[in-house]
């Protein structure tokens, strides 16, 4: 079992909030992402559900058990931490072992459950080596058994992908979705990147500056961003924001166009521009164009879209999926 | 990072090193100045009492005060540059690609180890002796007259001893900081046309600034209290002429019995040291918020 | 990037380094050789080559007993030492891992103390030291260089210790290691290169420390600092036997440091040079 609420949980140094008041609740087997620039409070936020911060105000409860003043070790969560923090001078083998070890468990069912830990991770052909003769994947994968021999109630993830480079942190990105499905535990996830939070999640919550800004599901937070920031920050390439006259046209401070809805072409359209860049991609063609009384666009075209710099393209947007919002940055129905 | 219960037990591991420190210092610290305004002679104690400053004026009032003082920063300025000047050029050299390196590093390291009664005895009797020492041999070979360099040149036959001593330490140093400069650094730097004069100028000594710092701020340290040296070498003599303030404190107080004045001389260093920690302390200080 | 140099280059930087290796390690290795000459040989002037006796290292134990300043040594550096390490480790452990506001303020301090002058605290130490019966003492003296060296091996183990990532004393933690556990089990194992190279420097700092060494001993408690300055006021031919004292009294610390240098480096910079 594994469900966490959070109530009110505070967090202050000093003077600054760096979370001034948090309300979320996580239900049991949920894989739950943090995401939000660098500095918003979600890696802090993970380490007061760990414990290895203490709350300043607030209650954190884990499966209806209030834990927030309990040592790290009493709360039966696991943590993959972004540096991996294995013990350098343990074997493989011995650092999967250690939470069993510290637990008291049996030699042999430390064992067993060490084999079966590595049989799911590949990793059966490195017990006996060290950390530090391991690949980056291979030692983001120990760290993953040393979390899954626990069985925990959920598993906390702190930006465990962003020291590999990107074609490893793909195919880790599709074995940690595999373990969800496999072990139905309660995972949080933290990160920067929206595209892990896209890719993996059932729920998504997105921070900023210490405050939830939205939560939801990867697709509902891309259809209806509830503002400016979660519009911003979820789908890549970012959404186009144009103000002005187009704008007020639409009873809007703020009119918000994903790249990937509007229309191109060379001969007509709503919106005239010369290219500037043309990123081809092969699947795809990335667009970046000066609009006239518009300003720069960034557009997907079609991967043999075959226009270059200084071209002239139109655009229309996709009437049906434009995003409003009013001079607050909230979305407008 | 740490939860409160972790920073409670960190002020209790904490507390013996603090407590043993404070009470090293300041107890005896205390006891020193309390002493500089007594007149206290274990010999003859009829007159002992508080005596105001006349402890210091005393001290002042001597003529080897005032030398012990110009030797002193003589012998903390002189050795500076005779190591730094030195350390650098050796530190240039070492880090050059040669033969047998490693082991030309252990040559030139060692005098570091040598223990300063063992370094002092050494120069005096086997190398500096104005009769059966290497260098009036050497002399003598070449037709001059050998020289008694304890007898005329007093001062700078401590100095030299001293700086043979840390010499090493400052090259060392120098070497490790160097061979931490990036080579591609120097590789873009020739590929921009500078010369090695340049390179050094422009390249190598912003690189050493802050070795450099370290090697003042903790041979400082340790030249300010330069004793045994003297000690075994020309006992501060002849007259005052190698009498540092260590070491006429020192004498103040185990072969004059003068406490009182010894301690008016040991609160005079302790303010001398003050004043070159307070600078040397600002540098470390600065380097340490890296 | 390697860059070929010539030979000949290297040819010439190899003759000037030994050649001034050799001159600023002259007066030791001239030391060596006289220890094995005959106390005539010794100041016949400057001869390379002697006849080789073992007579002046006999004679330094049997005239002057050697060897209870030696152990002297040996006792008074690693019981320092150990004592050091017993108490600075902890200090260390809590500033590099619990950090507060104060912790920077309290290694400068800690800094500060070893800049005050010895001289200046001479007379009230040595009345202390009389007054509990300490003075010649191997226990005083034990204390003492302990005191004079803890700030160094406060240093040098935070600087260590603040090595060891925070994240995986963390990972213990979470794991469920106690207090006990996460010292035992991952701080000591990872900190052990860093404790050895610190005890290396400080047996070395306390083996050679000149000052209350020779003040606050006679006899019984001498080390081999003291016993080496009494050869200071010469009776008759004694180089050859100063000089297999000498050697003797240095060859175990120069042999040490030797295997130290990078430590030394680190340790006596506070860290502030790798």
């Amino acid at each position: 079992m594994g469900k966490i609420v959070l109530k009110k949980v505070n967090k202050s140094f000093g003077d600054t909030a760096v979370i001034p008041g948090i309300d979320l609740t996580i239900e049991n087997g949920e894989f739950v992402v943090f995401v939000g620039p660098s500095g918003c409070g979600k890696s802090t936020l993970l380490r007061l559900i760990a414990g290895l911060e203490d709350t300043t105000s607030g209650v954190i409860e884990i499966d209806g058990k209030d834990v927030t003043g309990e040592a790290p070790a009493k709360r039966q969560l696991a943590m993959v931490f972004q540096s991996y923090a294995l013990y350098p001078h343990m074997s493989v083998r011995k650092n999967i072992a250690f939470p069993l070890k510290m637990a008291k468990m049996p030699q042999a069912e430390i064992d067993r459950k060490v084999e079966d830990a590595a049989r799911i991770l590949n990793l059966t052909n490195y017990l006996e080596r060290r950390p530090g003769q391991l690949s980056g994947g291979q030692r983001q994968r120990v760290a993953i058994g040393r979390a899954i021999v626990r069985q925990p109630s959920a598993f906390l993830f702190d930006e465990p992908l962003s020291n590999l480079d990107a074609a490893l942190r793909g195919s880790m990105r599709i074995e940690i979705s595999e373990l969800h499905q496999q072990l139905k535990t309660t995972m949080i996830y933290v990160t920067h990147d929206q595209v892990e939070a896209m890719t993996m999640a059932d729920k998504i919550v997105v921070l900023n500056a210490g405050n939830i800004e939205q939560v939801g599901s990867p697709l509902e937070l891309y259809r209806s961003p509830r503002n400016l920031f979660v519009a911003g920050f979820i789908g890549s390439p970012k959404m186009n924001f144009v103000t002005g006259p187009y704008a007020q046209a639409r009873n809007a401070a703020t009119v918000g166009v994903r790249p990937e809805h509007m229309t191109m072409s060379t001969s007509e359209g709503e919106w005239r521009g010369t290219v500037t860049v043309a990123e081809h991609l092969g699947a795809d063609t990335f667009l970046h164009i000066n609009v006239d009384g518009i300003g720069l666009v960034t557009a997907r075209a079609s991967g043999e879209f075959a226009v270059n710099h200084g071209d002239t393209v139109f655009i229309t947007p996709d009437p049906n999926r434009i995003h409003r919002f009013d001079a607050n940055g909230n979305a407008l129905a | 990072m740490a939860t409160q219960q972790t920073r409670t037990l960190a002020r209790f591991m904490l507390a013996p090193s603090v407590g043993l420190l404070l009470i090293w210092m300041a107890v005896p610290l205390a006891l020193t100045l309390w002493f500089s305004f007594q007149q206290y002679n274990p010999l003859n104690p009829i007159r002992d009492g508080f005596v105001g400053f006349s402890n210091y004026l005393l001290f002042f009032n001597n003529p080897a005060f005032l030398w012990s003082i110009l030797n002193t920063l003589l012998i903390v300025a002189s050795v500076l540059v005779i190591t730094l000047v030195g350390g650098i050029l050796l530190a240039l050299l070492l880090d050059q690609p040669m033969w047998g390196q490693g082991f030309v590093r252990i040559l030139v390291i060692s005098p570091f180890f040598v223990m300063p009664p063992v370094a002092a005895l050494v120069w005096k009797n086997m190398i500096m002796h104005a009769q059966y020492g290497v260098l009036a041999d050497l002399m003598r070979t070449v037709g001059l007259e050998p020289i008694d360099w304890f007898g005329r040149y007093p001062l700078l036959s401590v100095i030299i001893i001293v700086a043979w001593q840390w010499l090493p330490f400052a090259t060392l140093i120098l070497l490790t900081a160097l061979q931490s400069l990036d080579g591609e650094q120097k590789e873009a730097a020739e590929m921009d046309g500078a010369n090695f004069l340049n390179r050094f100028i422009y390249l190598t000594l912003p690189h050493l600034a802050r070795a450099i710092t370290v090697v003042i701020l903790i041979q400082t340290i340790f030249l300010l209290s330069v004793y045994a040296e003297i000690l075994v070498t020309t006992n501060g003599g002849p007259g005052y002429a190698s009498t540092n303030l260590p070491f006429l404190v020192a004498q103040k107080a185990t072969l004059e019995f003068k406490i009182g004045q010894a301690s008016a001389g040991g609160i005079i260093a302790v303010i001398l040291a003050n004043i070159v920690a307070f600078f040397a302390m600002r540098a470390v200080g600065k380097n340490l918020d890296r | 990037m390697a860059r070929s140099v010539s030979t000949r280059r290297t040819a010439v930087v190899t003759l000037v380094a030994w050649a001034v290796a050799l001159l600023i390690f002259f007066p030791i290795l001239y030391t060596i050789i006289t220890s094995f000459k005959s106390e005539q040989e010794a100041i016949q002037g400057f001869d390379l080559i002697p006849s080789f006796t073992l007579e002046s290292y006999r004679d330094v134990q049997s005239q002057y007993d050697y060897f209870t300043p030696f152990m002297n040594s040996v006792i008074l550096s690693l019981g320092s030492t150990i004592l050091a390490l017993i108490v600075a480790v902890p200090a260390a452990w809590s500033m590099a891992f619990a950090p507060s506001r104060r912790t920077k303020d309290i290694l400068m301090w800690m800094l500060s103390t070893k800049m005050m002058p010895a001289v200046a605290v001479l007379f009230p130490i040595y009345m202390l030291f009389r007054d509990l019966g300490l003075l010649d003492s191997r226990i005083g003296l034990t204390i003492m260089l302990m005191l004079i060296n803890l700030p160094i091996v406060v240093w040098m183990l935070y600087t260590y210790f603040r090595e060891i990532p925070g994240e995986i004393l963390e990972a213990a933690r979470m794991d469920g290691a106690s207090l006990w556990g996460e010292i035992v089990y991952v701080l000591t194992p990872m900190a052990v290169p860093g404790i050895a190279s610190t005890m290396l420097l400080n047996i070395i700092l306390a083996w050679n420390e000149a000052f209350w060494t020779i003040r606050l001993t006679t006899t019984n408690a001498a080390p081999l600092t003291a016993f080496i300055a009494s050869f200071s006021s010469p009776q008759g031919l004694f180089w050859a036997k100063l000089s297999a004292a000498s050697t003797l009294a240095i060859a175990p610390i120069l042999i040490m440091g030797w295997f130290s240098q990078k430590q030394l480096v680190r340790g006596l910079t506070f860290g502030a040079v790798k």
